[in-house]
């Protein structure tokens, strides 16, 4: 593949991946907001591949196939069955309404690209040079986490913010060691699967997951 | 100098061969291994049999283990040596202080278990079900600290300090219910946000190593030697932001604000011996990682720029911590921020970073560990004494369990920092180093809040004990399940609790490990 044209498809997949998360902040049907989770959980896949074949890394290609299991297949699945279970389709009532999220979304990805000046000069390159994708998705995902009261939400956020991470780790260091990599997916399925057990209990508990009721713990 | 000397006469004993804990040895992988493992396996034997008493007691015995590896260890590298096993494996004097502590707590946490679990099975308050998941996750609690502490390289590290949230999750929710979820909601959703900022945080970090010129050419390192090794050429840009990054990561799990609010909820709500190894062990854990990556950042960066840092996070926290425990009701919360209190005075410790403050801090993290499990068990009893965590619930306690109540007030005594126990000089010392590293305002604030914390918890807890006592006092709800659980506890399950007390007047008053602590210090400590 000629340098130009990988070059090209980098900043595509890249600006799909802001596009997914920002996107994520503008639905309120929840299971559309897994499908673009999933949707995303692709595209980092796609972009790890694209590293590996610039770069001509297994390793690379190994990660790809992993980021590819595990977000665009695994963890979807488990949300949708917790969609399933719990019978809220929509997330009602955001603390911050869905115009005024779009508006903080263009805030926090600006506020992205002014961070990741000091990343992008270390070692300026095209992959590098998409960096500010990354944090800004990282933001997003923590905006998401914040401002959300469904408990699926508040995983989905999570899982944005993970993504994001994800997404720089490729972009700037073309993966880190396949061994970390490993423990932090293996950590990230598990989180999952603690918080939808915890969110079975707290239905069952609460009667709902909207996490306004967890108040009586207070000082 | 002590753990040198006695390791040095059983050497000529004959008791321990000499020489064999050399780098890469059989004895060293035995010694490197055995902490994670052998907790592992006690987990094992509660997984496939369920809660018995000698299963509960395996797990003792497993804690033990790790102490006796973390003696090994301090044999091995008080006089500075390093064991490592196939790059993956590393032990040095901090992670022998380390090793300690988490051993020392667990002895405590895991003898209290027992009696606490079998207690909860003949009041109902837990099922067979209930015992056998707690049997499993404790050890391999213990086991994941273990492997944080022996970690070589940073990113397994991170893995495991993430293992651990996972493996307490359901600890802290194991006595079910509206509060009990609540608190297990945001233990883990904080905990694993605050952590996933630490990953990002690492991954700058190899991002800089990657091109930092160093002998290894473009390929990155998370090795924490080669990093420390190399950390004058990692990039001060990107390493300003990732710093920012973990000590707001690794922070949350240490219990420093400003992510923070999972620590009171959690610790409160969680079984009594739980409490113990979170509030003992876990926050240093989390804070041991900090210490690695502060002598990377101190060499990577302008120290003023760490040091400001951390001492913001620092007195941020005791400042937070002693707001909230003047007019605190609740005796767990109360131990529960005292917790993050004593945090926030290692982070200060750390933004000094000498040697001294070092080696205070590490004191002063073994004493509080202690402390805490101590009086995170006795609380336990207290609980299950009266039914309410209510301070004002508990009254003449002296009177009612006079066993029970000295060694909660002797706990409480350690905690405050009164001598003979060893809180007394690592405070002290704290404040030394502080004051000579030029900070002598900052010795200020923190005596004046650490008065505010005196009282907050000496006027409280002496209406606990010396009250006057009165049955009908107590509130409607908490009657039937006092009632209950009324039922003496035997005198033998004060026993892991006093020797707790014995140990911390011992490393007070004959400072056994000077030399390793000062070892230590040196790995970690910057002039």
């Amino acid at each position: 593949m000629s340098a130009a044209v990988s070059t090209q498809l980098l900043d595509v997949i890249s600006g799909a991946i802001l596009l997914t998360a920002v996107l994520t902040l503008w639905r309120r049907d929840l299971a559309a907001i897994i499908r673009l989770l999933a949707i995303q959980g692709v595209l980092i896949a796609g972009l790890a591949l694209l590293l590996g074949i610039n770069e001509h890394n297994t390793e690379l290609y190994l990660a790809a196939l992993g980021v590819l299991i595990l977000k665009a297949i695994v963890l979807p699945t488990i949300l949708r069955r917790v969609l399933a279970d719990s019978g809220e389709v929509r997330e009602t009532a955001p603390l911050v309404n869905v115009t005024s999220s779009l508006l903080a979304a263009a805030g926090l990805t600006l506020l992205a690209y002014v961070l990741s000046g000091p990343l992008v000069a270390l070692a300026p390159s095209a992959a590098t040079r998409a960096l500010p994708v990354g944090i800004a998705v990282v933001l997003l995902g923590f905006f998401m986490l914040v401002t959300r009261r469904r408990a699926l939400s508040q995983v989905i956020g999570f899982l944005l913010l993970d993504n994001g991470i994800t997404t720089t780790a490729f972009l700037a260091t073309s993966g880190v060691p396949l061994v970390v990599e490993l423990g932090v997916s293996l950590d990230v399925l598990l989180v999952v699967l603690v918080l939808q057990i915890v969110a079975a209990r707290m239905r069952m508990a609460f009667g709902s997951t909207d996490l306004d009721g967890l108040s009586g713990l207070r000082d | 100098m002590m753990t040198g000397t006695v390791m040095g006469m059983l050497v000529s004993r004959g008791v321990l061969p000499d020489g064999v804990l050399h780098d890469g040895g059989l004895a060293a992988t035995v010694v490197l291994l055995v902490p994670v493992v052998v907790p592992a396996l006690a987990a094992g034997l509660a997984a496939v049999l369920g809660w018995r008493r000698w299963v509960a007691w395996s797990a003792v015995a497993a804690s033990a283990v790790v102490l006796v590896a973390g003696v090994v260890a301090a044999s091995a590298t008080v006089e500075g040596s390093v064991l490592a096993v196939g790059g993956w494996l590393r032990a040095d004097a901090l992670t022998a202080v380390m090793l300690l502590v988490i051993g020392g707590v667990s002895v405590i946490a895991t003898w209290a278990s027992v009696g606490y679990i079998d207690g909860e099975l003949k009041t109902q308050t837990t099922t067979a079900r209930g015992a056998r998941r707690y049997a499993i996750l404790v050890p391999l609690f213990i086991s994941t600290m273990a492997g944080t502490v022996l970690a070589a390289n940073l990113g397994v590290m991170w893995a495991g300090i993430e293992a651990t949230t996972i493996v307490t999750a359901f600890l802290v929710g194991h006595h079910g219910g509206r509060r009990a979820v609540e608190a297990t909601w945001k233990y883990v959703i904080i905990c694993s946000v605050g952590i996933a900022l630490a990953y990002l945080g690492t991954v700058l970090v190899y991002y800089a190593s990657q091109h930092s010129g160093g002998a290894a050419g473009g390929e990155g390192t998370l090795d924490w030697s080669e990093l420390v090794a190399h950390a004058d050429r990692l990039d001060p840009g990107v390493m300003r932001i990732a710093v920012v990054l973990l000590v707001l990561g690794f922070g949350t799990k240490v219990g420093l604000v400003p992510l923070h609010s999972w620590l009171p909820d959690a610790h409160s709500e969680a079984p009594a011996p739980v409490s113990a190894l979170m509030s003992g062990v876990l926050l240093s854990v989390a804070g041991y990682a900090l210490l690695r990556y502060r002598v990377i950042a101190v060499s990577a960066l302008d120290p003023a720029f760490v040091r400001t840092l951390l001492l913001v996070v620092g007195i941020g926290s005791v400042l937070f911590a002693a707001s909230l425990m003047i007019a605190q009701r609740d005796y767990k919360r109360l131990l529960a921020y005292s917790s993050m209190e004593h945090m926030g005075l290692v982070a200060i410790g750390m933004a000094v970073g000498t040697p001294l403050a070092i080696a205070a801090l590490l004191l002063h993290v073994l004493g509080h560990g202690l402390a805490k499990a101590v009086l995170f068990c006795a609380s336990g009893q207290i609980l299950e004494l009266t039914g309410t965590t209510r301070m004002a619930g508990v009254r003449g306690l002296l009177v009612r369990r006079p066993l029970l109540a000295a060694v909660f007030a002797l706990g409480i005594a350690a905690l405050l920092g009164l001598p003979p126990f060893s809180l007394f000089g690592s405070e002290l010392a704290l404040a030394r180093a502080t004051a000579d590293a030029g900070l002598a305002w900052v010795v200020g604030v923190t005596l004046v809040l650490l008065l505010v914390v005196f009282v907050a918890i000496a006027r409280p807890v002496a209406g606990m004990l010396f009250g006057p006592h009165d049955d009908a006092e107590h509130g409607g709800a908490a009657t039937s399940r006092a009632a209950t659980s009324r039922a003496a506890r035997p005198a033998s399950s004060t026993v892991p609790l006093v020797l707790g007390l014995v140990v911390l007047v011992v490393i007070g008053v004959a400072t056994p490990l000077d030399g390793l602590l000062v070892s230590a210090a040196a790995i970690v400590g910057t002039r």
